[in-house]
């Protein structure tokens, strides 16, 4: 009994700190994240964050370079992950050089074939099976500095207790309080989102609508970027999509769309999803006209692409974004462009994404993890920081076909982004290569021959 | 992914592997990793379904000659260690290696390279290189691009000239001596980085 009474004032107590404490969390929630949100403005606090995190993986990384050395371990050095050198002649360089060593002839014969022509193809293959350019876009970038996450550590063993210690407290920070907090701001974001469009469904069509929508639509996402703490610097605002336009991106992941989104608004292009993706893009596009697409309509090509020319024909409408590649790609590339968003003959507005891997890796591997397991690991890393370019629009030119034109856009946003501009369809990451390519190396090879060819003959 | 040591641990008999092929620790760790990476499967072995993904290789005309060589006649999977001591073939040669007739030819010698060369042609591992075999390679590197007489015309020509003892095929001997003059350990070596 007496102890039964005893508990009743640290009751009262607790209970009234647990309500101070939530009423000043949410406040400042408020405060700093939702408010600014609502209005575009920032305090710049997730800037000063990211100096912050940047001097102390500086140091984390230095204390393990010091204690390998320390200890004579050899470091896998991430950054240099190539295995070897290869040698960037071509074809006809390499076949003269190994000719002109070995040919006991004169060089009039020079392009015939020998028997060591062979070891150029042997070389290269065997190059490619060591090391080749593919292979590794599909897999997440390594890094070259510790971000105390061990995820993406190769080196990770115990150096020192102070780094030990700080890894530690990382994970207590990110986990306990980063977590939660952005977890909360997601929910948010995306409760919001679909109870202001459904209300906003309910208005007549007209310029209101459309002004409530966009507003709704910025808000909601840019909550959405604080839920994931992305810093995101976005460079030549001036080129930002129009009317009537195509938007095109490179892809890296689903974050993309979030982060394009809330600086702008566009109109989506994609499947119709079940569950809570569906309850989202079908209150979406109560506010104004989205894409989307049941599951069958998808095969159908055509179908497909008169949806998206009508939509650019109505001077009204959103300018469509679309990611042409097709799948994620690491972010160190931009793979081949699907031609059919370059035939609807619109005006094309590309932008280049580039994610700063320092602070974690956005790359979503879908054969890796699934979605919500791809979410938890994007908000429990420090930040994402990023920065997109937007482009000057282009237009496909007189005597160009979509192919030539994807791949002019292809070329533009690589060079932008500071990205490798590959030649590969991204869908080789779960497909093989077609006959095309092989053909293409057996003409080069036969063009040295050829015209002695058709002398001999 | 744990540091050089704890990856090379799981190697088994890593020791008599780097005697045996000169690779460094570090290259050995580099090598294991691909190996995994190929692997996507992740049963030790690699078929030659794993093989086919790579890109280049499947783009080069004698892709699949290559991958051949990875697995010795009868095997249909290849393990990390066979893996290592073909790709051994491409290490430069050491220069300053005595020359000593009794000891074995260590993989990445010139002999060596010019054996698996010759491989690569002679697929059916009789010792020779029928014209039956050379029109193959000649029809892998240039298929469409060329017609049947003219590939004929070039078999017959290259068998003329390297074709000694006049048996219509070339030995390892003949096509030895074909190659004399080039620099094979400059073309059949790969630069490995430290």
């Amino acid at each position: 009994m007496g102890l039964f009474l005893d508990f009743n004032p640290f009751d009262n107590l607790l209970c009234i700190l647990l309500g101070i404490s939530f009423t000043v969390w949410f406040t400042l929630l408020l405060v700093f994240i939702i408010v600014p949100a609502i209005f575009g403005v920032s305090f710049g606090i997730r800037q000063l964050y990211m100096k912050t995190l940047l001097k102390i993986f500086e140091w984390a990384t230095h204390r393990i370079e010091r204690g390998a050395k320390d200890n004579n371990h050899l470091l896998y050095k991430p950054y240099s992950n190539a295995i070897i050198a290869k040698e960037p002649t071509s074809l006809e360089e390499e076949i003269k050089e190994i000719r002109r060593s070995g040919s006991n002839r004169d060089l009039d014969h020079a392009s015939e074939f020998e028997m060591s022509d062979i070891f150029y193809f042997c070389r290269q293959g065997v190059e490619s099976i060591m090391d080749d350019e593919v292979t590794k876009r599909f897999s997440a970038e390594e890094l070259e500095s510790w971000n105390l996450l061990t995820r993406s550590n190769y080196n990770f063993q115990h150096i020192s207790l102070r780094l030990t210690v700080l890894w530690g407290l990382g994970v207590v920070i990110r986990y306990g309080f980063l977590l939660p907090l952005r977890v909360t701001l997601a929910f948010t974001g995306v409760g919001l989102l679909v109870v202001l469009t459904s209300i906003i469904g309910f208005l007549p069509n007209g310029r209101m609508k459309n002004f409530l929508s966009e507003q709704v639509h910025l808000m909601c996402y840019r909550i959405c970027v604080r839920a994931l703490t992305a810093i995101i610097t976005y460079h030549d605002s001036e080129n930002k999509p129009k009317n009537g336009g195509i938007c095109v991106a490179n892809h890296t992941s689903p974050i993309d769309v979030i982060i394009l989104a809330s600086d702008g608004c566009y109109a989506m292009v994609g499947q119709i999803h079940g569950g809570l993706m569906g309850v989202i893009q079908k209150s979406m596009v109560k506010a104004c006209p989205h894409i989307w697409f049941e599951r069958s309509e998808v095969k159908d090509r055509h179908l497909v692409a008169k949806r998206l020319s009508d939509h650019v024909e109505d001077k009204t409408k959103l300018p469509i974004l679309i990611f042409p590649e097709g799948t994620c790609i690491n972010n160190t590339s931009v793979m081949m462009f699907k031609k059919g968003s370059f035939e609807i003959g619109s005006t094309v507005y590309p932008v280049a994404i580039k994610y700063d891997p320092r602070f974690g890796d956005a790359f979503w591997n879908s054969s890796q993890f699934g979605m919500v397991n791809y979410l938890l690991r994007m908000m429990s890393s420090w930040a994402i920081v990023c920065s997109v370019w937007y482009l000057p629009p282009m237009t496909r030119e007189e005597g160009e076909d979509a192919v030539q034109f994807a791949n002019r856009v292809k070329a533009a946003i690589a060079r932008q982004g500071g990205l490798v501009d590959l030649l590969w369809d991204g869908g080789l990451k779960r497909g093989k290569v077609k006959d095309t390519f092989k053909e293409e190396q057996q003409k080069l090879y036969s063009k040295i021959k050829l015209p002695v060819i058709g002398r001999e003959v | 992914m744990g540091s050089t040591n704890s990856t090379l641990s799981r190697i088994p008999n890593v020791e008599e592997l780097m005697q045996e092929t000169g690779f460094t620790p570090a290259h050995i760790v580099r090598l294991y990793d691909r190996f995994e990476a190929l692997d996507k499967e992740k049963t030790g072995h690699l078929r030659p379904q794993d093989f086919g993904a790579i890109n280049r290789l499947a783009m080069n005309p004698i892709g699949d000659r290559i991958i051949g060589s990875f697995f010795s006649t009868g095997q249909e999977t290849v393990d990390f260690h066979s893996f290592v001591r073909i790709l051994a073939h491409f290490r430069p040669a050491d220069k300053n290696r005595p020359k000593d007739p009794s000891m074995p030819q260590p993989v990445n010698s010139r002999t060596s390279k010019l054996k698996f060369a010759f491989q690569l042609y002679d697929q059916d591992k009789d010792g020779k290189i029928s014209r039956a075999e050379l029109l193959q390679v000649l029809r892998s590197m240039l298929e469409m691009q060329v017609t049947e007489e003219q590939l004929e015309s070039i078999a017959d020509r290259t068998i003329q000239e390297a074709d000694l003892d006049k048996d219509d095929a070339i030995s390892f001997e003949e096509f030895r001596k074909s190659l004399e003059k080039v620099n094979i350990d400059h073309k059949m070596s790969i630069r490995f980085l430290r």
